[in-house]
């Protein structure tokens, strides 16, 4: 998918500014989320990449400000259509979910409860946020469910999660995130637990549902070739942190973070034959204990190649470093300590 | 639906003759014959002869069994040797009381039980959360006869006086009772099985009072059994209580209920609706094995309240060697148990579609 000019105009929905999710847990802060920045603008499919663990999720969920006991937004903004969401009533932000920000989730199964019918359950969207009634809103649970591909949908509204495969189960739970238009939808790895073939299939779907509502999209996952495929811009995540931001060729073609380029470098070429794929070596960091240093310094092989100090001792900010393209390392940023060795023109 | 019920039902005969048998057999190996215990230690050995022979317990204990299951396929339990009544007539006493005692029981045990075990859940690992589980381990800790004393002490003695002092014992104040059903209906001549459950129905206060519209009565009735309830009820409403907070905190963490949280759904509805449907299978199960286990547990409480129930009437039998009561009233425990497992399994299939009844 390429970056159309028409993207670059139009209004940012959502912005969130600062992000800070921690964890409290008895061993101490778990900073899934530490100071995060992006935006995403209408209609444009924003990718968020990143090894588990790293924050995509929390980030999501904080969003939708469902971050459960031990966890804490302690700091940041969210703006969504220019309202700070962290600052909205309980009964406003209810009112938000599943109407103007929904969301699809990773494991479909799992996300349908099992001892409702399915089209109880989309129907349950519209009841909840339209006032329909029961038997209207059903109606309009058939049609989405049509919408969507599911086969002989009168039929299967009736079935039980249970009856459903696991393909079938996210078209339902799509319908369900897609009942009411939302402006922004965040889809946490919505691929990620079905069958190749399944998944190109959902991806078209969200794609084709999103380009009719104008919906944007927020697309977490691990798997670089559904980004490449899908997402406009890209933010990739490390450690509680996002480390690049940019439009997704640059991304590919020319990563700039040390990160993201040991994670393209990862992916098997087809007809490449090499002998062994490119690895990043040791671990994530502890997220209760990081670096004093960039969160990646401990596995940066070109930080050892150029021999930088600063790496280990001072957090680089995430700085553009050319026009929409926002790295966070010392490789291209200078300090009154160094000078940075490479340049980006 | 109905093809497992009808199935489930049928079942019910070879676990009766299993029952049967057992009981049959146990009764007779309790030492002590029940000649000594009727006639007394002095009874000549003639005298006790005449007595067997006449409640047939000289013959082979083969025959015995079989003239027994005979006369239980035409309805007839045999009459008991120490009241020389039919056993029926006695299930027909003793079995309401104790039927009204376990609804009661296990009305206040759910409601209370779900009620605290849910507060405890929501508000996990705060001072609420603390207090709820501590009444429920007390709860479970507490013999029931000692909880029925501090209760009868408290609200007996203690209040006496207040609108809040409930009757200790018995089943109705002084100068109270139902009028029998058959003769408010003005059916005197039945026999058989409409006399037995006509019977069942007239003793069954709580039934018999709304039938007759005798209002002071029904309240009368109502509150001698709330203190006995309370008590028998108070352990399964722990038990209850805590299976409901595990359960509930388990599904609370699951996918779908975060999900049901991303649709905009309030709290009260998150819970409510989408969370307590998943938590009521272990719950329910909870709930029926308790149902069954009150009613042949309530021995304790009907002593301590002074209630006639099936329990008391049981443990007499059996220290009087009643073999024909014991028999019966046990097949009766049987039967019930039994039901409320059917009922339990049926109410799964409601809650759970995954779980098809065949």
């Amino acid at each position: 998918m390429s970056v159309t000019p028409a993207t670059q105009t139009r209004d940012t929905i959502l912005e969130v500014k600062n992000l800070k999710t921690y964890f409290f847990t008895e061993d101490g802060v778990v900073k899934a989320v530490d100071g995060v920045d992006f935006s995403v603008k209408a209609g444009e499919v924003l990718g968020l990449v990143g090894e588990s663990g790293c924050g995509k999720s929390v980030s999501s969920f904080s969003i939708l400000r469902l971050v459960g006991v031990p966890g804490k937004i302690v700091e940041g903004e969210i703006f969504f259509e220019g309202q700070d969401i962290l600052k909205l009533s309980k009964d406003e932000m209810v009112k938000m979910r599943g109407d103007r920000i929904s969301m699809i989730f990773q494991q479909p199964q799992s996300s349908l409860n099992p001892v409702f019918r399915v089209g109880e359950q989309v129907a349950e969207v519209l009841e909840l946020h339209k006032g329909i009634k029961k038997k209207e809103a059903w109606a309009r649970a058939v049609e989405l469910l049509t919408l969507v591909g599911i086969p002989d949908p009168k039929k299967k509204a009736y079935a039980y999660p249970h009856e459903l495969s696991g393909g079938q189960a996210q078209r339902v739970i799509i319908a369900m995130a897609l009942a009411l238009s939302p402006k922004l939808l965040i889809a946490d790895e919505p691929t990620t637990a079905l069958d190749v073939t399944i998944q190109a299939q959902i991806l078209d779907l969200i794609n084709e549902l999103r380009e009719k509502t104008d919906t944007a999209v927020i697309l977490i996952t691990h798997d670089l070739g559904i980004i490449a495929e899908t997402a406009d811009r890209v933010a990739v995540m490390y450690a509680g942190e996002i480390v690049e931001f940019a439009n997704v060729e640059p991304i590919f073609e020319k990563p700039l973070h040390p990160y993201t380029q040991g994670l393209i470098g990862s992916i098997p070429v087809l007809g490449n034959v090499v002998a062994r794929l490119e690895v990043i070596p040791g671990l994530v960091p502890n997220l209760i204990d990081l670096p004093p240093g960039c969160r990646f310094e401990p596995r940066c092989l070109l930080r050892q190649k150029y021999g930088l100090e600063v790496c280990a001792r001072r957090e680089p900010e995430l700085v553009e470093v050319t026009k929409n393209h926002k790295v966070r390392c010392w490789l291209y940023t200078d300090s009154d300590e160094h000078s940075a060795p490479l340049k980006v023109e | 639906m109905f093809q497992f019920i009808a199935r489930r039902l049928m079942l019910l005969l070879p676990v009766m003759l299993g029952v049967v048998l057992v009981t049959f057999m146990i009764v007779r190996l309790i030492p002590g014959d029940p000649c000594v215990t009727m006639l007394g230690e002095r009874a000549t050995p003639a005298k006790c002869e005449a007595f067997l022979d006449r409640y047939g317990l000289n013959d082979n204990i083969g025959v015995q069994f079989v003239r027994y299951l005979q006369n239980l396929i035409k309805g007839d339990f045999g009459d008991s040797i120490r009241f020389t009544r039919p056993v029926t007539t006695l299930i027909a006493e003793r079995l309401p009381l104790t039927m009204e005692l376990t609804l009661l029981a296990m009305i206040f045990s759910t409601t209370v039980g779900v009620l605290l075990g849910v507060i405890s859940a929501l508000k996990r690992n705060t001072f609420i959360d603390t207090i709820t589980m501590i009444i429920a381990n007390i709860g479970v800790s507490m013999p029931v006869f000692w909880l029925g004393l501090l209760l009868a002490y408290l609200f007996a003695l203690t209040l006496k006086g207040t609108p809040l002092s409930l009757p200790p014992s018995g089943r109705f104040s002084a100068g109270l009772s139902p009028i029998d059903l058959a003769k408010f209906w003005g059916l005197e001549n039945l026999s058989g099985l409409k006399f037995f459950l006509v019977e069942l129905m007239s003793n069954t206060v709580l039934v018999n009072v709304i039938i007759t519209h005798d209002w002071k009565l029904f309240w009368d009735a109502l509150r001698h059994l709330i203190l006995p309830a309370v008590a028998v009820g108070t352990i399964p409403m722990a038990i209850i209580a805590r299976m409901t907070r595990s359960s509930l905190l388990e599904v609370v963490g699951l996918d779908y209920i975060r999900a049901a949280r991303a649709k905009g759904m309030v709290e009260r509805r998150v819970i409510g609706k989408h969370a307590m449907r998943n938590a009521m299978i272990p719950i329910v199960t909870i709930i029926g094995i308790e149902t069954g286990g009150l009613l042949s547990g309530a021995v304790l409480t009907e002593t301590v309240f002074n209630l006639p129930g099936f329990g008391t009437g049981l443990v007499a039998a059996i220290l009087a060697r009643d073999y024909p009561v014991v028999q019966g009233f046990t097949l009766v425990i049987a039967v019930i148990f039994v039901l409320v497992n059917l009922v339990v399994d049926i109410s799964y299939a409601y809650l759970d579609p995954r779980i098809r009844l065949e």
